[in-house]
């Protein structure tokens, strides 16, 4: 028990570390727009196809469960307002948060990680370079840039997968759901459930290059650096959605 | 003159120290090869040479400045004079040969990309790598992916070259092609540190020779003080590794 409490306060402490040096390293040198290009293709346009299959099923799901549940107290008209703000400010984001974390949080810490155990990231330190301004930098800010682009695909392919299924199984009139979701959503649903993915992208990309940047161990290292990356960083998303949406709720509520 | 001076020099990991005490300089063209047997801390010393790992206490004094205190910045500078040749290449997977030895280059030069290119092209003559400019390191053999390592830390003409097992797990003809390049880099007039458990190797290309066993340094010489020597233990490790 008092290892892992050293171990947790270690990790808790060496992330702390880790941030302030990339924060440091970002204001002080430029990121190569190539290496950031290519890790905008792997890290967001690869990821595109699973977060848009996972907000869809997440649309249909939510519109049914609404339905079947409303229509006993005779709410099924409230229906698009309910499934659209629930997409906007908390299932888009942590949905897509979630998938972001276990395709590509898992990416990062197992490809960083093997660099470390074939001495790659020795062999950028050797030549004279960073390895946080060569493999860390880009991938965070990549995440910085993709997840809030995925969120958007997800939110609109989730709301249509509610409306498609409102309209085809729970009798709702198409226009009739598409005239709710445009009056009943207002800036606010959308910004905060937006707002928070900057955050989420940060709790999958830097734990993730932490976690495969210490890695020890050898190849066996890898697998535990990744699981563990992925387990912080669903972890921090949901925990951390709690605080984030009270901050958010906070912020609206001083307008 | 002394381009290398390490005085006093303790390394621990944990609660396991792996040198104690440990004192040697390396003259300028000079090669010096640390010989030990498996697990004695030889590539410890080479990578706290160029700032791989941190000493815990001693000095290290490389081209005339005290490295212990370096930061990574204020290692970039010893990095570009200070070449490491790592045991199995290192090189970036994901770059094809051509753009792992251009590299260093695009880093710290400011050549052109056709310049970068002749001097690319030069070296994997130099290196009989011709053709391979395309290939990505996991295509290569063993041998290539070692002169590949080897062509891509000098490629900035660096003081010092630090080889870590540079021949290990190659096979004869391997080893001579790269014994045979060291050599040619030694009469360019570079200096080197050679880290091996290959006497052959050491013999070979070596001025000097180190005999690390239990962390500390048991006997330094000349290759004919080394040959000469009658202490037990040298005749014991070269026993072990025969």
């Amino acid at each position: 028990m008092k290892r892992k409490i050293i171990n947790f306060l270690n990790f808790v402490g060496g992330i702390y570390t880790f941030s302030k040096q990339c924060l440091q390293e970002f204001a002080e040198h430029s990121v190569s727009r190539q290496l950031l290009i290519a890790q905008l293709q792997n890290v967001g346009v690869k990821s595109i196809p699973i977060v848009l299959i996972v907000s869809s099923s997440v649309g249909m799901v939510m519109a049914l469960q609404f339905g079947i549940g409303l229509e006993k107290f005779s709410g099924k008209l409230y229906i698009p307002k309910v499934v659209t703000v629930s997409i906007l400010r908390e299932l888009g984001p942590i949905f897509a948060g979630l998938m972001f974390a276990a395709r590509v949080g898992s990416g990062i810490t197992s490809e960083v990680a093997s660099m470390v155990v074939t001495q790659q990231i020795d062999a950028i330190r050797a030549l004279g370079t960073s390895p946080i301004q060569k493999i860390v930098l880009p991938r965070i800010l990549a995440c910085l840039i993709s997840l809030p682009i995925l969120t958007v695909f997800a939110n609109i392919i989730g709301i249509m997968s509610g409306l498609f299924v409102g309209s085809l199984d729970l009798g709702l009139p198409t226009s009739y759901y598409m005239q709710k979701i445009r009056t009943s959503i207002i800036l606010a649903d959308y910004l905060s459930g937006f707002g928070k993915t900057f955050f989420f992208a940060l709790f999958v990309s830097i734990p993730a290059c932490y976690l495969g940047l210490h890695t020890k161990r050898g190849t066996r290292g890898v697998g535990s650096a990744t699981t563990t990356a992925v387990v912080a960083a669903c972890t921090l998303i949901l925990i951390g959605d709690y605080f984030l949406t009270k901050f958010f709720w906070i912020i609206e509520s001083w307008k | 003159m002394e381009i290398i001076k390490v005085s006093h020099f303790y390394k621990s990991f944990a609660e396991k120290t792996v040198h104690e005490d440990v004192n040697f300089s390396v003259n300028n063209g000079e090669c010096l090869g640390l010989l030990g047997g498996s697990g004695v801390g030889k590539s410890v010393i080479l990578r706290s040479l160029i700032g791989l790992e941190r000493a815990n206490s001693g000095s290290i004094r490389i081209d005339d400045e005290e490295i212990t205190s370096f930061n990574e910045n204020e290692f970039t500078k010893i990095r570009k004079k200070v070449a490491y040749v790592f045991q199995h290449g290192a090189l970036f997977d994901s770059m094809s040969v051509f753009d792992n030895l251009a590299y260093p280059l695009i880093e710290h030069t400011s050549l052109s990309s056709d310049e970068i290119r002749e001097r690319v092209t030069t070296l994997l003559s130099d290196f009989n790598l011709e053709g391979s400019e395309d290939l990505l390191p996991a295509e290569l053999s063993g041998g290539m992916q070692k002169r590949v390592g080897l062509a891509r830390a000098i490629i900035l003409n660096p003081k010092v070259v630090l080889y870590d097992e540079p021949t290990a797990g190659l096979d004869p003809a391997n080893t001579i092609i790269i014994q045979e390049l060291i050599l040619k880099l030694k009469k360019s007039g570079s200096t080197a540190v050679l880290v091996t458990h290959d006497i052959d190797t050491a013999l070979n290309v070596c001025d000097r020779i180190c005999l690390l066993r239990g962390g500390k340094i048991i006997n330094i010489g000349s290759l004919q003080q080394f040959k000469s020597d009658k202490n037990k233990l040298v005749e014991l490790f070269l026993k072990e590794e025969k």
